[in-house]
């Protein structure tokens, strides 16, 4: 069946994606965490594109209720279809600067950028090259990886030595 | 996804269980890795690892998951139903997976042991022709880096300190089983020729030997060259039996329920 152009009806799927938060951390939208993949209309349903930040998120579940009921409450299509996919995957980079900065406002170290080139192995000598987060509080880049596992899947822990501070960093991946 | 999406909705019966032989074995693997890992939550030996060990379980569960989903579709299941609703032998985890969790050092050993090797998997996995898998091997490596990091540093603190003996004797006594992450396949042929699996299990076998041999070899001395067995996925033990008691009871509370 094709549909009609409807001038405006993307735009406004986008804005209203714009205005839900990230379960895990509600200062950023959805939108600015990435991990909207696409948004196309078919046969009268509109179809999100879900890319996980992690495999294991346990946040998909809601993000997928959230969007389903925010845009259906549109009335722009019969029904939503939120499709969960690894293609292409999710990576830090895709955080947009806006997000970035409101992780920062937060509390929260936005991920160094990934190296370039494919995700490779990675051996002991590894470890030291790991990037510096710079301290979301006073801005030091003298900080220290305490574990790079934290409170969720996405979190890693660190602490400044400049303002004696633990905080947070959300992962390069 | 959709079975369309990943193009296997038209396979013949052969080629479909030859893909859902493979896909098994990963997911068990890293199901029962994470359930084992989830035993320290409350009790490792410091709380960094405390966090650091309940969120690789979750990790790996979640990994555990996913590839459930891709085997659901292709065979018409349910991703819940094939994760807790089978009987201790039609598990088809590595050998590797049997024992309880240990001491601090031989959950550290038995980590290194089965990281790299799944390290290994799925840089291969990574590009398989199942697109749906592919993809989410591509995902997986990135989130198992931290894991490998983790793995590595704790490897080096043991061979450096008290543990270092401990660490020694677990890596000897898990080194056989070890083995079995590479245990070859009834389909293996099928899926090397098809590409779903791009590299045989012996190629992606001798990689990790080369790999973690350098590495174990001045710490817990020579590591006898061993071919990975045929049964090396069927053996089951009664720690795994203990542990499948675990994470069965929830589910074998009442049928069908949802939580």
């Amino acid at each position: 069946m094709v549909i009609e152009a409807r001038p405006g009806r993307e735009e406004r799927v986008w804005a209203e994606l714009a205005q839900i938060p990230d379960p895990e951390i509600p200062a950023i939208s959805v939108v600015d965490l990435g991990v909207i993949g696409g948004v196309t209309f078919e046969d009268d349903q509109i179809h999100v594109k879900l890319l996980p930040t992690f495999v294991g998120c346990p946040a998909i579940d809601v993000m997928r209720h959230d969007i389903t009921e925010r845009l259906g409450a549109l009335d722009l299509a019969d029904s939503v279809v939120v499709d969960v996919t690894f293609d292409p995957p999710w990576t830090s980079d895709r955080i947009s600067d806006h997000g970035r900065e409101r992780l920062r406002l937060s509390g929260f170290a936005p991920p160094a950028p990934m190296p370039p080139g494919p995700v490779g192995l990675i051996g002991i000598d590894d470890l030291a090259t790991m990037p510096v987060a710079e301290c979301p509080y006073c801005g030091s880049s003298d900080t220290t990886l305490d574990n790079p596992f934290g409170p969720t899947l996405c979190r890693a822990i660190y602490h400044c030595s400049a303002c004696r501070q633990p905080f947070e960093q959300f992962k390069r991946v | 996804m959709t079975a369309a999406s990943s193009g296997v909705a038209a396979l013949d019966p052969a080629a479909r269980d030859a893909l859902a032989e493979l896909l098994l074995s990963v997911a068990d693997d890293e199901f029962v890795i994470g359930f084992w890992d989830s035993e320290w939550t409350g009790i490792a030996p410091m709380l960094e690892e405390d966090v650091a060990t309940s969120s690789i379980a979750q990790d790996e569960i979640g990994h555990a998951r996913a590839l459930y989903e891709l085997l659901a579709e292709l065979t018409e299941d349910d991703a819940d139903r094939i994760a807790f609703g089978r009987e201790v032998a039609d598990y088809r985890h590595a050998a590797l997976l049997n024992h309880a969790r240990g001491d601090w050092a031989f959950s550290v050993a038995r980590r290194y042991l089965y990281e790299t090797a799944d390290a290994v998997r799925l840089t291969a996995l990574a590009s398989s022709a199942h697109d749906g898998l592919a993809a989410l091997a591509g995902k997986m490596r990135r989130e198992e880096t931290y894991h490998m990091l983790h793995a590595d540093a704790w490897v080096r603190r043991l061979a450096d300190g008290d543990g270092r003996d401990r660490f020694a004797a677990a890596v000897v006594a898990l080194w056989a089983d070890a083995q079995e992450v590479f245990a070859p396949l009834e389909s293996g042929d099928r899926l090397v020729r098809d590409r779903w699996l791009p590299q045989p299990m012996t190629e992606l076998h001798a990689a990790w030997v080369a790999r973690v041999r350098p590495i174990l070899e001045p710490i817990a001395g020579d590591l006898q060259a061993l071919e990975p067995r045929t049964d090396g996925r069927r053996r089951r033990t009664d720690d795994f039996s203990w542990l499948h008691g675990e994470f069965t009871r929830v589910s074998g509370s009442e049928a069908g329920a949802l939580w």
